[in-house]
């Protein structure tokens, strides 16, 4: 085929035609929401150390608070709106990563809780796990001989 | 007589009738700026079903008894539906058309499905193989997120080059010879690959192929760029369009006041969010159905070229690092 621009050269006509994210206030965004997230999490950690929680205990309880917020927040619909708006200070938190294990619980469910629900809740978060497992052997390996 | 003209073109020895044809949209489609002209707006994206593929059948359902029944004939009497959608396998068309008892034909063009669909509609009337064929299209932007990208609820953000899939279907009902708009002829596109491999990008990926298929007809025709009002693809969107108009003119056309994009029409992307445009078979189904065809009845435009645009891939494709490679169909409609 042949319509007189090379892919090069059509390459070169697409990047200057596709504007850029804007970088600049997706940071902003992306710090306000993922700060308010963390100062929330700070907070609830100081309640239940205040309740009688020991540090360890406490860091758990936030996790479990956290992420039952999120899959709530995603069941009403609206944390991809909250992502939409913050980006990665919506989605790097604990609360984006319940949110990927419940959005596609969600959608999958009309194929059926085995191959629905069950195989498909994990195909964002997924890659996540694995990799991070991995990372941590490897971690623990260069540890072990490192120490 | 041999009705070929160049390399892709046909035109047809009689003008090929719109007997009706019919828009159903989603809610979103519904606040946009082409709202007036669609037949039915559904506020429930979900369609009174259980699932988004289902939602998109049922549009699909609706758009083909809408169309039969403005064409005053019962949907089983017609000897073709042609139909196609984005899903795996047809899934929207084939559960929304399964009780029409009407002989089917599905089609995939991605995007382009209603350009592909009013091509061979257009050729089996006028090849006398046929008085009645419907010509449907659909797209569900949640069915689409799910297959394409990811679940609904997924938060993730979608960066400035990608498009919004329009939610509905149209119809449109070819036969008789009614005078009004008519089916005059098509232009069949190559596929063309201008080596793009972002899935977020398909006005990209598509523009090269409607600069393919418009100079193809032109130089198959001999016509200038004069001959139509309005030169209206599916959904390149702005990105796709600014690409559109710098490749035609490479090739010795300028098409920039003639040049109409559903895509861009069909969603305000200063209040609906929809960054590069509209998208999906539906776009320029549902556009043609409800806004363009309405314009030529009140003979506002007389002669158009009508070419829907498609980007050839699948998730697999993309993620195989495949390039995507574009289709665009053109159809030439005159008020007879």
């Amino acid at each position: 085929m042949n319509i007189g621009t090379s892919k090069k050269e059509y390459d070169k006509m697409v990047k200057q035609a596709s504007p850029n994210s804007r970088i600049g206030a997706n940071c902003v965004r992306a710090f306000l929401v993922g700060g308010a997230i963390c100062v929330f999490g700070q907070g609830l950690s100081s309640i239940f150390m205040a309740m009688g929680a020991d540090k360890d205990m406490a860091g758990t309880l936030v996790a479990v608070a956290l992420i039952f917020l999120a899959i709530l927040v995603t069941g009403l619909g609206k944390y991809d709106d909250l992502v939409t708006f913050a980006g990665a200070g919506a989605s790097v938190p604990i609360t984006g990563f319940a949110n990927a294990v419940a959005a596609p619980a969600i959608e999958f469910k009309k194929e059926g809780y085995i191959m629905g629900v069950g195989a498909k809740m994990f195909l964002i978060a997924g890659p996540v796990i694995v990799y991070g497992t991995l990372a941590s052997m490897v971690v623990g390996l260069i540890y072990y001989f490192v120490r | 007589m041999l009705k070929r003209y160049g390399r892709q073109t046909v035109l047809f020895n009689s003008p090929v009738g719109i007997m009706a044809t019919a828009s159903v949209v989603g809610p979103k489609e519904g606040q946009g700026p082409l709202a007036a002209y669609f037949d039915q707006i559904e506020a429930d994206p979900m369609f009174g079903t259980e699932s988004w593929e289902k939602a998109e059948s049922k549009f699909a359902e609706t758009a083909a008894e809408m169309a039969a029944k403005k064409a005053d004939t019962a949907i089983g009497d017609f000897e073709y539906i042609i139909a196609g959608d984005l899903l795996n396998q047809s899934t929207g068309s084939i559960f929304g058309l399964r009780n029409t008892n009407a002989p089917y034909l599905g089609i995939f063009g991605a995007c382009s499905a209603m350009g592909e669909g009013m091509s061979l509609g257009g050729m089996l009337i006028d090849g006398g193989f046929a008085q009645k064929v419907i010509c449907l299209a659909s797209s569900h932007f949640c069915s689409a997120e799910k297959q394409f990208r990811f679940p609904l609820e997924f938060g993730s953000q979608r960066p400035p080059t990608s498009s919004w899939t329009v939610t509905g279907s149209a119809a449109v009902a070819l036969g008789g010879t009614t005078g009004g708009p008519s089916v005059m002829g098509c232009t069949t596109g190559k596929m063309v690959d201008m080596g793009v491999t972002d899935a977020n990008n398909m006005g990209a990926a598509m523009a090269g192929a409607a600069a393919d298929t418009i100079v193809a007809h032109l130089t198959d025709t001999g016509r200038s760029t004069d001959y139509y009002d309005k030169i209206i693809t599916g959904d390149l969107g702005y990105i796709g369009q600014e690409l559109l108009l710098a490749l035609v003119k490479k090739k010795g056309y300028d098409i920039t006041h003639k040049h109409i994009d559903c895509g861009i029409e069909i969603f305000d992307k200063n209040t609906q969010d929809t960054l590069a445009g509209g998208s999906g078979c539906a776009c320029s189904g549902v556009t043609f159905a409800g806004y363009f065809y309405d314009k030529m009845k009140r003979g506002e435009l007389n002669k158009i070229l009508f070419v829907p645009t498609g980007a050839l891939m699948s998730p697999t494709s993309v993620q195989q690092g495949e390039s995507i490679p574009g289709i665009a169909h053109a159809v030439v409609i005159e008020n007879a």
